[in-house]
């Protein structure tokens, strides 16, 4: 059964997204740990670090496309289940430390030393494990999102009003975590990591294999999406998107189809954060900003919104494109993005992979390209599950 | 009338919208199996209607009974809809971004609750019944199309197909062939019968001479209240009907 489940997504679309993700784990260790260093074709391990880093934010992505696109929630504060999922790690990272803190201490954190702090607050109980981190990194941003939807969806708060309380949500947590009576590092977080499951996390083979679980994480969790998209669930989930009313006078209670998919979605950006922490090397509260939530959607939207593997393509090239602005031109950053963004919801209202039925649209005398056409005018229309149902 | 042996059991319903009486003390009783059709002029409720007893309006007053002990005013719209009340809108509204199969999949009677739809494979019975609704509405070419590309009467036949496929004991059908050619009209009457009988059914229209195909009782709205009920014929006889709606 969970075979067919998984057979049922896959389309053309998902082989070629699958092969790419195949060929990368394979290539990108071949060419960093095997390619001598003056070759053309070898990889340093500063640049797979690099990728990793925005393959855990297509994994961000994804999950964002999944709630945004199919079900036409604007999550604002999709960060927080990404950073939230990030702390889990975090906490099982500083325990990995142990005693080669820089205060020595056995039991403590060098943060918890430095507050005075006389023993381990309770919810740092477990982190020792790391099985017990990787559970923590899936239920705590799925508990919080699960409650948080179960509030939401139940008092019909819809479009606009609930984008901003997922803003509010990330907000609040920003502002939460950078108290250091919190118990997690305040402003600066967690850092200073030294191993993962008793690897030296500097070490080349370590980076190298912290990517290869990210691609495969993105890997499972897309065809975990496009399983549920193409399952009859995923269609009602379209269906209640464009006319909740109508969806509901089915007998669907949509309430419930929402919420499957906000957890389900909270939790993958969870996974995608706790794999971001140990290839960057920190996580501190500045992942709650409401800023990191609306730049995830800008790469949905620039890949192209309910297509799943154009969340992917987004952020990649937006994260490259970020890159080479801080590095060359920092100061234009935030106008290149901005600009990016009007474009994108301008002319480009499918995205970067919604480009193609786009062009065939335009091209004179082809009868059938107005179809996809139709289709984009529902997709614009369908925008933050305004109900027009009725 | 006591409730009891009825399908739907409407009494004393009001609702109001700021101050004004959409609903005014409305009473309508419909028996298991039985056709009405609904006339009355714009604005006299008969939406209205459709939206108390799906749940989607909230009566400030008054009872609604199904099948003689069931409260729908306590209910939530899914709730009601899986009762086996099913209801067209007055404007089409199909699933656009789906196929008409697809959209009639949706509506099947089927069990509702997100991890059945999640691992739901299509059975062999699922499918000969999607195929008969085809088949009765005339879409069976169509079945790939996107819904959203339908024309109007199209989308409309959608509709009253994703409503047979909801297999429903009560249908609420409001206007269904506005914007239908003659034909189109005369097709739907003869759909709407064939289906009576086996489902209680209530259409809304102003289209007298479908009103008329379909030789069923037929209830008069207007504020709020039952003004005549009866024979098309008795109905139209009758001079405050002819005052308030037919003489205009
Ligand atoms: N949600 C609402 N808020 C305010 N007023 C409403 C609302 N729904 C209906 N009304 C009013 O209630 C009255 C009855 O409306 P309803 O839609 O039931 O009429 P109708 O009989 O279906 O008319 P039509 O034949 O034009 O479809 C109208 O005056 C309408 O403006
Ligand atoms: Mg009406």
């Amino acid at each position: 059964m969970l075979l067919r489940f998984f057979l049922m997504g896959l389309d053309r679309k998902a082989g070629i997204v699958l092969a790419i993700l195949a060929i990368l784990a394979v290539a990108v260790p071949v060419m960093t740990l095997w390619v001598p260093a003056d070759s053309p074709f070898h990889l340093s391990v500063f640049t797979v670090s690099l990728l990793g880093k925005y393959l855990c934010f297509a994994l961000l992505a994804l999950a964002l496309d999944l709630v945004w696109g199919y079900c036409g929630i604007l999550s604002l504060g999709h960060a927080a289940f990404f950073a939230i999922g990030g702390y889990a790690m975090g906490m099982y990272l500083m325990r990995q430390i142990g005693p080669r803190g820089v205060y020595g201490n056995p039991v403590l954190p060098d943060f918890m030393v430095f507050l005075n702090w006389k023993e381990l607050p309770w919810y740092w109980l477990g982190f020792d494990h790391f099985w017990f981190a990787a559970i923590m990194v899936l239920v705590v941003p799925g508990a919080l999102a699960f409650a948080f939807g179960w509030f939401a969806f139940r008092s019909r708060v819809t479009g606009v009003y609930l984008s901003i309380i997922t803003q509010a949500l990330t907000f609040a947590l920003l502002l939460a975590f950078f108290r250091n009576d919190m118990g997690f590092g305040g402003n600066n977080g967690l850092t200073d990591f030294k191993d993962i499951l008793g690897y030296d996390i500097q070490a080349d083979t370590t980076r190298v294999a912290l990517f290869v679980a990210t691609v495969a994480a993105l890997a499972l969790s897309y065809m975990i999406a496009s399983g549920v998209i193409a399952s009859k669930l995923g269609k009602v989930l379209v269906a209640l998107r464009d006319a909740e009313s109508r969806v509901r006078f089915m007998g669907y209670d949509t309430e419930s189809y929402k919420l499957f998919a906000w957890t389900l979605s909270a939790c993958m950006a969870g996974v995608a954060g706790a794999l971001y922490v140990p290839q960057v090397g920190i996580i501190n509260p500045s992942e709650f900003a409401p800023a990191s939530s609306i730049e995830a959607v800008i790469w949905v939207a620039v890949g192209g919104r309910g297509t799943l593997a154009g969340a992917i393509l987004g952020a990649v090239l937006v994260n490259m494109g970020k890159s080479y602005f801080t590095g060359a031109l920092p100061e234009l950053w935030l106008f290149a993005l901005g600009g990016l963004f009007v474009a994108v919801t301008l002319f480009l209202p499918k995205g970067l992979l919604g480009l193609g039925a786009q062009l065939k649209a335009k091209l004179p005398g082809r009868k059938t390209a107005s179809l996809p056409n139709t289709q984009t005018a529902n997709q614009a229309t369908g925008q933050t599950a305004g109900q027009k149902g009725a | 009338m006591s409730a009891e042996s009825t399908l739907l059991y409407l009494d004393g319903v009001s609702v109001s919208f700021d101050g004004f009486k959409a609903l005014n003390s409305l009473s309508l009783v419909m028996m298991p199996g039985e056709m009405r059709a609904i006339i009355g002029p714009n604005g006299a409720g008969k939406t209205t209607m459709m939206d108390v007893i799906t749940g989607k309006t909230r009566p400030d007053t008054g009872t609604i009974l199904f099948e003689g002990d069931i409260d729908l005013t306590r209910l939530r719209e899914a709730a009601i809809a899986n009762l086996g009340i099913g209801r067209k809108f007055q404007r089409p509204t199909v699933f656009e971004p789906h196929t008409v199969w697809d959209n009639l999949e949706l509506a099947l009677k089927a069990p509702r609750r997100p991890l059945k739809t999640l691992t739901y494979a299509i059975s062999r019975d699922d499918r000969a019944r999607i195929e008969e609704i085809l088949d009765i509405t005339r879409l069976s070419a169509l079945r790939g199309r996107q819904a959203g590309s339908l024309s109007h009467g199209q989308k409309q036949w959608l509709e009253i197909g994703m409503l047979l496929a909801q297999d429903p004991k009560l249908l609420l059908v409001d206007e269904p062939v506005a914007g239908m050619t003659d034909a189109e009209t005369e097709q739907t009457a003869e759909l709407l019968c064939s289906i009576a009988g086996r489902h209680s059914v209530i259409v809304v229209e102003h289209d007298m001479s479908f009103v008329r195909a379909l030789g069923v009782k037929v209830t008069v709205l207007a504020e709020g209240s039952v003004l005549a009920e009866g024979s098309l014929d008795a109905v139209s006889a009758n001079s405050q009907v002819i005052d308030t709606y037919l003489g205009r």
